[in-house]
This record gives C-alpha cells, sequence and structure tokens, in this order.
C-alpha cells in the first residue's frame, strides 16, 4: 500500500540562481549566503532590518546559525567569535548601531579576524532620520575605532551591486583577514530592482589561508605573516592552542608591552590594505575619457550623478563620473591621475553629507571641487548637480 | 636531628598540569597573594578530570586581572574586550557546538560593563561556563568601586566609603535563567574544582561566582592587607549550605565580621539549551 505524505516545499538552496526582483536588503543576504555564510548576529535597527529578517529565515534553512542578539555590542562580539572558531560571518546595522560596534571593529582589526558589516546608511547624526537616506558614515567607516588600523568598504549602487559587492566583502575578509563593511545606504537597500544570481560554479569562493603544519608538534605562530603581509589562521577546536588578544603581542599572539613590537604590528595592519590596494579597488568610469568635468559619487548618489552625465553630454559638454564602489580604500591615485591629466578642470562631488567625500577629493587635488551636499533624508538631484556646477 | 626520608622518592621534570598552562608566558602578572591563580589552576584541573580532549577546551576572558586568565591557559584562549567575554564566547559555543566554552573573568566585566550580556546569555541558556572571579573591586586599574564592592568599603573612587549596593550574583544568575549556579572561594578548592566539572558536563548556561583575595587593591584600605587574611576570613565565616532555599540569603558583607557568607551549588536544572528545539 502506497502511503500518501502531503507535499512538502523542497528545501531552498543557498544560492538561488536566476533572475529576480529584489530589494537592495536581500539581495545583500543573497550576496552573503552566496559567499558561504555560515553564522550572522544582529540587532533590529531600520533600514537594515530586512537583511536580518531575510537571513532568520534562509540561513537556518541551509545550515547556518542566526542569532538575534541584545544589542549591537553583542552582535559584533558574537560574529568575531564565530569567525575564531572558523565561520563566515556578518551583522548588518545602521549609523548608531555602527557607532555602538566601533570597539569591537578595532578587536577585529587587531585579533585578525575576518568579519563583514553591513550598514544600510540613514540620515544622521545620532537617531537622526531612520527611515531616510544618508551617506555620512563613510569616515567613520575608516577612521571610527581608535587607534590604526586597516579596513576595506564597499559602496554598492543598486541591488545587483548589493548582491555582488556583499559577496565580494567576504573574500577580501577572508584574503587580508581585516574588518570588511558594505556600505550600503537606505535608497539602495529598499530599492527593488532585476537582480542576477549566478548559476552554481559561476562565483568562486575563496577559502581561508590555514597553518602549514600539523597541530600538536611545533608550536604554531598565529602572528607569524607570510610575505603577503597575512598570517595563515587556525581555528577554535584545530589543535592548534592559539592565543588572541586585543592587546599588543607578538607573533605567538602572547601579550606583550614593547614598542617596537607595537609598530610593528600596527604598521602591518594598516599595511595589508595599503600595499594591496591595487588588488582591493574596485571603480566605474562612464564617459571619463575625454571629460573635462569629472563627478565623483558613490551609492545612490551616482546615480544622479550619471543622469546628470548624460543630460549634460545631451548639451554637448565633456563630463563624465568616477563611481568608487570601493570607497576604502579609496582611488586616490586615479584621481591625482585625472587631475594631472591636463584635460579634466574640475571636479564635482554630490553626497548625501556635508562634504565627507568632497574631503577625501580636495586633498588628492588643488583643482576645483564643486560639492553638492545635503545633510541626509533627500539626495541631489541631476537638475540641482546641474545647476550648481553652471552657477 | 634529621629528617627521615623515603627512599623510593625522586623528583620530576614535570608537573602534571604543565601542558596545559603555557609556561613559557612566567612569570604572570599577578600580585601575591592573589585568588586568580588558584582560580586558573582549579580550571585546568577540571579540563585534566574532564575526560574532554583538551583540544575541545576553549577558554575565553574579558578585561582585567581576572581577564588575563586565557593568556595562561593552554587551550585555544581568547582575551576579548572589557565586557564582551560572553557574546564572543557565544559565537564559538554557537559555530561548533561540539566545544567546551569556559568564560573565565571578573565581577566587574561580566556584571558591571558586560551586564547586559550576562543576563540575555543566561536567558538563552546558551552552552556556556562562566567561573566569574569576585575580587569586590576593580584591581588592574587600582581598587576603584565595582558592582560587587560591599557597602562601606573604601576604593580611590570612593574615598568616604561606597554608597550602592552590591549585586548578589548567584541571586542575580538565578533570576536570569542560569542552568547551574554555585559559589565558592579559592578556599574551597574541591568543592570548586567539581562545581567547575559540573559545568563542562552540563549543557546550558551554568555560572559558578568564586570569592578570591585582592589584597594590593581592594584589601589594603579594607583590612584584608594580606591574602591570608581573607582566606582567614572565608574559612570562619563561610558556611555550605548546597541547594539554599532563599536566593537573597546570599548576600555579602565582607565588612561586617559578624555576617556569614554562604558557599555552595544552589541551581542545578535542566532548562533545554540554546537551539535544542530548532
Amino acid at each position: 500500500m502506497v502511503k500518501l505524505h502531503a507535499a512538502r516545499p523542497p528545501p531552498t538552496p543557498r544560492l538561488l540562481s536566476g533572475a529576480r526582483f529584489m530589494q537592495g536588503d536581500h539581495a545583500c543576504a543573497e550576496g552573503a549566503l552566496a559567499a558561504g555564510l555560515d553564522f550572522f548576529a544582529g540587532y533590529p535597527i531600520t533600514p537594515s532590518t530586512e537583511v536580518a529578517e531575510r537571513l532568520s529565515d534562509r540561513l537556518p534553512a541551509v545550515g547556518g546559525r542566526f542569532v538575534q542578539m541584545e544589542d549591537e555590542l553583542g552582535s559584533i562580539a558574537a560574529i568575531i567569535g564565530a569567525s575564531a572558531a572558523g565561520a563566515r560571518s556578518l551583522t548588518a546595522t545602521s549609523g548608531p548601531g555602527f557607532s555602538l560596534m566601533m570597539e569591537n571593529i578595532g578587536l577585529a582589526a587587531m585579533m585578525e579576524l575576518p568579519i563583514v558589516v553591513v550598514n544600510v546608511q540613514r540620515a544622521s547624526p545620532s537617531t537622526g532620520l531612520p527611515t531616510m537616506v544618508g551617506q555620512s558614515d563613510i569616515l567613520q567607516a575608516r577612521w571610527g575605532s581608535h587607534g590604526d588600523y586597516g579596513v576595506i568598504a564597499y559602496c554598492p549602487d543598486s541591488p545587483q551591486e548589493c548582491f555582488d559587492l556583499t559577496f565580494e566583502a567576504f573574500n577580501a575578509a577572508d584574503r587580508y583577514r581585516v574588518p570588511v563593511f558594505v556600505l550600503m545606504d537606505e535608497v539602495v537597500g529598499h530599492m527593488a530592482e532585476r537582480v542576477v544570481i549566478p548559476e552554481p560554479g559561476i562565483l568562486s569562493i575563496r577559502v581561508r589561508k590555514g597553518p602549514r603544519q600539523p597541530p600538536g608538534k611545533e608550536p604554531f605562530l598565529s602572528y607569524a605573516p607570510d610575505d603577503d603581509l597575512v598570517p595563515p589562521i587556525a581555528h577554535a577546536g584545530e589543535g592548534y592552542k592559539v592565543h588572541m588578544t586585543g592587546l599588543t603581542h607578538d607573533e605567538r599572539g602572547y601579550p606583550i608591552t614593547d614598542a617596537g613590537v607595537h609598530h610593528k604590528l600596527v604598521t602591518r595592519l594598516v599595511d595589508k590594505v595599503r600595499k594591496h590596494a591595487d588588488q582591493i579597488l574596485m571603480t566605474e568610469e562612464f564617459m571619463l575619457d575625454d571629460a573635462d568635468t569629472v563627478l565623483l559619487a558613490i551609492g545612490c548618489t551616482s546615480r544622479s550623478a550619471r543622469h546628470a552625465v548624460r543630460m549634460a553630454r545631451a548639451q554637448g559638454r565633456h563630463w563624465g563620473l568616477l563611481r568608487p564602489k570601493t570607497v576604502w580604500p579609496f582611488p586616490s591615485d586615479r584621481v591625482r591621475e585625472l587631475a594631472a591629466s591636463g584635460r579634466v578642470r574640475q571636479f564635482v562631488v554630490p553626497e548625501i553629507s556635508l562634504g565627507q567625500l568632497r574631503r577625501e577629493v580636495e586633498r588628492l587635488t588643488r583643482m576645483p571641487v564643486i560639492n553638492i551636499t545635503h545633510a541626509g533624508g533627500a539626495m541631489p538631484t541631476p537638475e540641482q548637480i546641474l545647476e550648481a556646477v553652471e552657477s | 636531628m634529621s629528617i627521615p626520608v623515603e627512599a623510593n622518592i625522586s623528583l620530576v621534570d614535570k608537573h602534571p598540569a604543565d601542558d596545559l598552562l603555557r609556561a613559557d608566558r612566567f612569570p604572570h602578572i599577578l600580585c601575591p597573594g592573589c585568588g586568580i591563580g588558584t582560580v586558573i589552576h582549579t580550571y585546568v584541573r577540571a579540563i585534566m578530570e574532564s575526560g574532554v580532549d583538551p583540544d575541545r577546551h576553549v577558554c575565553v576572558s574579558g578585561i582585567g586581572c581576572s581577564g588575563r586568565a586565557a593568556g595562561y591557559v593552554n587551550v585555544d584562549s581568547y582575551h576579548a574586550t572589557h565586557g564582551r567575554a560572553l557574546p564572543f564566547a557565544l559565537g564559538i559555543a554557537l559555530h561548533k557546538p561540539d566545544l567546551v566554552v569556559t568564560v573565565i573573568s571578573g565581577d566587574g566585566d561580566l556584571t558591571a560593563i558586560g551586564g547586559n550580556h550576562f543576563i540575555h546569555a543566561a536567558r538563552r541558556n546558551i552552552n556556556l561556563n562562566v567561573i566569574c572571579i569576585n575580587n569586590f573591586n576593580y584591581g588592574m586599574t587600582g581598587g576603584q568601586t565595582g558592582p560587587t564592592s560591599p557597602k562601606g568599603a573604601r576604593s580611590p573612587t570612593a574615598p568616604d566609603g561606597n554608597q550602592d549596593h552590591p549585586f548578589i550574583l548567584p541571586h542575580l544568575a538565578h533570576a536570569i535563567g542560569a542552568s547551574f549556579v554555585s559559589r565558592w572561594t579559592v578556599l574551597h578548592v574541591r568543592q570548586f574544582q567539581e562545581a567547575v566539572l559540573r559545568m563542562m558536563e552540563k549543557d546550558g548556561f551554568c555560572f559558578t561566582e568564586v570569592l578570591a583575595p585582592c589584597p594590593t587593591s581592594f584589601g589594603r584600605p579594607n583590612n584584608f592587607a594580606q591574602g591570608l587574611h581573607e582566606m582567614e576570613m572565608y574559612r570562619d565565616r563561610c558556611h555550605i549550605e548546597n541547594g539554599v532555599s532563599r536566593m537573597s540569603d546570599l548576600q555579602i558583607d565582607i565588612m561586617d565580621p559578624d555576617w556569614p557568607i554562604i558557599v555552595g551549588n544552589f541551581v542545578d536544572v535542566e532548562r533545554g539549551s540554546y537551539g535544542e528545539h530548532a
């Protein structure tokens, strides 16, 4: 006798291959899953909540662990701990939560435990406009925790890039053992567009570089870097008896109070990113070949800027767009190169911040930098950009 | 007159606990008379008796004198930020549930700056063993008043005596849902070691407060100028009362020479650890 079972939905695959209409926050969650996410810990905060909500359903279904924590201090500590045990781990937040995470972003940098932090930026400071757009956490992402350290930050301009760059963020975190940020903004996080997720076998996940010696015999030097400045990593439970601390430490990971050791260690933490900037940097150039006016914009603002370039071109003007997909490291060499080309006569920086991005451009060139700003809640329109340049 | 020596006694090269201590880090930073060394040794003894491969033991600490414990034990060990040892340990314990994760930290780290994480880790019944070393003050920064400092105790930040009420840590741990709760002192090494072993074999959030002398910072301004003085006080005033009926009886006032200190294993219940019902 055939026993009939109620039809059950098939298990959802980790990789949702195919084209879908999807909002940026969800695409970000899917990018993390595609990258092999094992562990998510977070605290609800607008406008990033949809990342957590999506993962609370999707991550356990593919064998990962989702935890809703008591606050952002706990969320970031938990993902660093999970990373120490070998997990690809993620949290998602917005400005106020990002501020709370700064302490342990320094710990992740110092312990060299790879983590990815998504910050869907909203209008700030303080509680600001929780539901409305901002881009003013750019400098905090680079300098927010005390001391010197290296970080990588991606700025997607579309739901598709929320998927692509979140995927990329995990590979970069594991490659360089640094905190990696996906600096989205509320507009990109909440807009829905076509997102194409590749078929299995197309995306390649980078595996963390592990010890080249078996555990148990010789002591493992957890902080002895290779030529690329990145030490191999051993995780909790693998038998290497590692010690990791936020204190200044020697190659064994042991605390040491020594200015020379400190200088060498912190210099390496910074150089891991600085000396590999050319491999990390991602930019998009739009109509830049013959441009005399260079717009530099990130995230949702780059979409206004792109349209402004088209409008200016239609009027016969030679405008182009340089869009950093990685805001950290910043494409400094490219900006200097453009400034020295003899062709470019001005830079235009529209942003949802009162000049954070302008500051980066200004320090690289003596040319005029026209800054079109909004403190948050609204973004510069293409017309405003054109008007500001004309006046 | 000579002392008779048994002929078959020989010196050994190694202490049995040597493999579980990072001897290359000695001498340690702890002061003479401090109780933290006893806690570290007790933890190591419990690992040896746990029957679990040391490679599967993990130690996580926060910041402070007690937070240095992780740095001296030869298992995978992590010295996290101030107050964040518990969520850091949570990440390890949830990602690799086969590991035995023990948090050794101080009263200030776990219940002042880390108080929010403490109540929520217990509420969730995360599978962690917490050894909270209570020395009644912030020792490393010079003896300032902490969340367990007795009323009236003098410190660099309470020159006229502490005005705040101290936590009753086992009472707190019980109220927030810990599956195992005990209190011992570094004088009660056998019972303390048994409690640590019980935590290691038990699922869920397990908590042991261990009272420890801090003669350098807490003791000198408060009539316990030597570690021995506080050990004598434990001997004279501690009563063992396992399964105590009223948790509020666990209040401590070490400044009052007539105040009894109740120690024991108070709670041992099954709550189903985190994720069991997933």
